[in-house]
C-alpha cells in the first residue's frame, strides 16, 4: 500500500485513484469468473439505469429548464415558454445573485481554503508526538463533528451561538450577543471550518506518514524551527496532497446545503451562499427556470474543479 | 542532554494548544450529553438538573417514533439498493472489458463529484413532482442511492482489483459453474469491501436532509432528519422538551457504527453527507 495513498475511504473520494492503471485494468480484466460480456453488461446496467435516470438526466435537464422561464404556480408552471438566455442575464444583474457568489467564495476561502486546510494540518502535525490516547481522544472528536447527521449539528451550534444563555456567550462574559445574527458570514465559517476538519486531518495524517523520518531528523539536528521544518522539508513531500485536499473542499463547502439550517440564508440574505439562493429561488419564490439557470452556473463550476482534480490524479498516478 | 526553561515553556505552550483545539472540537457537543436529562432544557449548556420527563414526552410525541422509522425504511431501501447495484456493477467492471470501459469510469468519477444535491435539486424536484412520486419514501431511497452509486461503484471496483483471481479461477478448474464462483468465491472474499459500502452508504442516507426535505412534504413520511428541523419552529418556537432527546436518539445509530467500524477497522469510512 502505497503510504501517500489516504488509507481511508472517504466521501465521494477514490480511495487509491487509478493506482498502476495500466498494468492493473489489464491484469484485472480477466474475465476469472467466466462472466462473459453479456452478463457483465446486465450486471452494470441497474446501476447505469439509477445513475441515468436520478443523476445524469437531471444535470442535463437543468439545462433546459434553465432557458425556460417555468414556475412553480401560476401560468408558467402550466406551459413554460423558452425564454433563451433572459435567466442568464437577469442573474448577471440580480444584486441578489451577486451577493449569493460573493457569500459562496468567502465561505470557501474562509472555512474550507484557509480554515480546515490549515486545521487540519495542524492537527495531523500536532497529533503525531503525542500519547495515544489523547491523540486517539482528539481524533474521535474531530470525527464525530463530522459524521453525526446535519440537523443534529446545527442544533449544537444553536446552543452555542444562542444569544441567551448560548456557550460562547458564557466562555467570553458577552451576554446578549446573537451571533447568528450580527455575524453571520464568520459564525457559518467557524462553524464549518469544525464541521469539515475531519477530512483533511485524515488526509494530512497519512500524507505525513510519507515524509521520510531521516529528513525530519535532519531538519531538527540542524535547529531548524518547527515553522521551518514545515515549509522546507514537509511542503515539498506533500504539497500534491495540499492541492487534492484544497481541490475536493472547496467543491463540498460550495455545494453544502448546512448553512440553511443554521441561519437559512438571514438575516436579510447576509449569509445567503448559493445553494441557499439556489433554494430559495426555486422552492420559496417558485422561480424554476431562474434557480436553474443559477444551478447550471453552480454544475459547470463544479465540473471544472472536478476536471483539474482527475488531471492532478491522473498525472501523480 | 539539558532542557532548560525554554523547553519547558515550549511543552505547556504545545499542550495549551492541545487543550484548546480539543476544547474547540468537543465543547458544541456537551449539549448532546445534558440537555436531554434537564428539567429545563435550553440552547446552552449546564449541568443538568437531571429527569427522564424530556425521554417520556419525546415518546408521547405524535411523530418522533414514526419519523425514526421512516429514517430507518429510508435508509434500508437506499443502503441495500446502492450496495447490491454497486457490488455487481463493481465486480463486472473489475473483471470483464466491457466496451468502453475506461470511458464509464471516467465519467461515473466525474460525476460521483459534479452531480451534487445542492447543485441539481431543482430538476430532481421538478422530476419527482411529475412522476407524482412526491411523498414517496421509495422514490426518496432510488434518488438517494443514484446519488451515491458512482462513489460506491469506486470503491468498490478498486477493492475488487485487489482481490486476486487465483481463486476463482481455482474453483472454474474443479468445475464450478459461474454462478457457484460468485456465490461462494467472489462474495465471501470480498466481504469487507461489501461492509464498507453498507456503513457508508447508511451513514450518508441516515444522515441526508436536503433530498427528504424537497421530496416529503407530508410530515407522516418524513425521516428523523427533516422532522427535527421542523420541531424547530413547532407552534412558534422551538420544542426543548423533545429536540435534545430526540437529537439524541437519532445520534445513536450513527455513533454505535462509528465505534463498531472505528474497533474493527481503525476509521476507514466516512459518513456524514454535506449537502447531500
Amino acid at each position: 500500500m502505497p503510504a501517500a495513498e489516504p488509507e481511508v475511504v472517504l466521501e465521494r473520494e477514490v480511495p487509491a485513484p487509478q493506482r498502476n492503471r495500466r498494468a492493473g485494468s489489464r491484469a484485472a480484466a480477466t474475465d476469472a469468473a467466466g462472466l462473459g460480456r453479456a452478463r457483465a453488461v446486465g450486471f452494470v446496467a441497474p446501476a447505469l439505469v439509477l445513475i441515468g435516470v436520478f443523476l445524469v438526466f437531471p444535470a442535463l435537464w437543468t439545462i433546459y429548464i434553465g432557458v425556460t422561464d417555468y414556475q412553480l404556480t401560476g401560468a408558467a408552471a402550466a406551459a413554460p415558454k423558452v425564454v433563451g438566455l433572459a435567466n442568464f442575464l437577469s442573474a448577471l444583474n440580480d444584486g441578489l445573485f451577486h451577493n449569493a457568489v460573493w457569500l459562496t467564495v468567502l465561505f470557501v476561502l474562509g472555512s474550507a481554503v484557509i480554515g480546515q486546510n490549515l486545521l487540519g494540518f495542524a492537527l495531523a502535525w500536532l497529533l503525531r508526538g503525542v500519547r495515544p490516547w489523547l491523540r486517539r481522544t482528539v481524533e474521535s472528536m474531530v470525527l464525530l463533528s463530522w459524521i453525526l447527521p446535519s440537523t443534529v449539528v446545527a442544533y449544537l451550534w444553536f446552543a452555542v451561538l444562542d444569544r441567551n444563555g448560548g456557550t460562547l456567550n458564557a466562555l467570553l462574559g458577552t451576554p446578549g450577543t446573537a451571533w447568528l445574527v450580527t455575524y453571520p458570514m464568520a459564525s457559518l465559517i467557524v462553524f464549518n471550518t469544525w464541521r469539515g476538519t475531519a477530512f483533511s486531518m485524515l488526509l494530512y495524517t497519512s500524507a505525513l506518514a510519507a515524509v521520510p523520518p531521516s529528513q525530519l531528523e535532519t531538519a531538527r539536528l540542524v535547529g531548524a524551527s518547527g515553522w521551518q521544518t514545515v515549509r522546507d522539508v514537509v511542503f515539498p513531500h506533500i504539497r500534491g496532497h495540499v492541492l487534492t485536499n484544497t481541490l475536493l473542499i472547496s467543491l463540498w463547502t460550495a455545494n453544502d446545503f448546512t448553512p440553511f439550517l443554521l441561519t437559512a440564508g438571514g438575516p436579510n440574505h447576509a449569509s445567503e451562499t448559493l445553494p441557499v439562493f439556489i433554494y430559495r429561488q426555486a422552492l420559496e419564490g417558485g422561480q424554476l427556470g431562474y434557480a436553474s439557470a443559477v444551478s447550471l452556473l453552480l454544475l459547470l463550476g463544479n465540473l471544472l474543479v472536478a476536471l483539474v482534480y482527475l488531471r492532478l490524479l491522473r498525472r501523480r498516478g | 542532554m539539558t532542557r532548560g526553561p525554554a523547553w519547558m515553556l515550549r511543552r505547556i505552550a504545545f499542550y495549551v494548544l492541545i487543550a484548546v483545539l480539543l476544547a474547540f472540537f468537543a465543547i458544541p457537543m456537551l449539549w448532546l450529553a445534558s440537555a436531554p436529562f434537564d428539567t429545563k432544557p435550553g440552547l446552552g449548556i449546564r449541568w443538568p438538573d437531571w429527569t427522564t420527563g424530556n425521554i417520556t414526552a419525546t415518546f408521547r410525541h405524535p411523530y418522533a417514533l414514526t419519523s425514526l422509522v421512516n429514517s430507518l425504511v429510508l435508509c434500508l431501501i437506499a443502503t441495500a439498493v446502492t450496495t447490491a447495484f454497486a457490488t455487481l456493477a463493481a465486480y463486472a467492471l473489475s473483471r470483464v472489458r466491457i466496451p468502453g470501459r475506461d470511458l464509464l469510469l471516467y465519467l461515473l468519477l466525474l460525476l460521483s463529484s459534479v452531480v451534487t444535491g445542492t447543485a441539481a435539486m431543482v430538476p430532481i424536484f421538478v422530476m419527482m413532482f411529475q412522476l407524482g412520486l412526491i411523498n414517496s419514501q421509495f422514490g426518496t431511497a432510488l434518488v438517494i442511492s443514484g446519488g451515491m452509486l458512482p462513489a460506491a461503484i469506486f470503491i468498490l471496483k478498486d477493492f475488487m482489483d485487489a482481490v486476486p483471481r487465483s481463486y476463482e479461477e481455482s474453483a472454474r478448474v474443479f468445475g464450478a459453474s459461474s454462478r457457484q464462483v460468485l456465490a461462494h468465491v467472489v462474495l465471501p472474499v470480498s466481504r469487507p469491501g461489501i461492509a464498507t459500502i453498507l456503513v457508508w452508504a447508511f451513514v450518508n442516507a441516515w444522515g441526508n436532509f436536503l433530498l427528504p426535505f424537497l421530496l416529503l412534504r407530508d410530515v407522516s413520511q418524513q425521516p428523523a432528519a427533516v422532522l427535527l428541523r421542523t420541531l424547530q419552529d413547532e407552534g412558534g418556537s422551538a420544542n426543548l422538551t423533545v429536540i435534545p432527546v430526540f437529537s439524541l436518539l437519532y445520534s445513536i445509530p450513527v455513533v454505535v457504527l462509528y465505534l463498531v467500524v472505528n474497533k474493527r477497522y481503525g476509521f476507514r469510512f466516512h459518513g456524514g453527507i454535506k449537502g447531500g
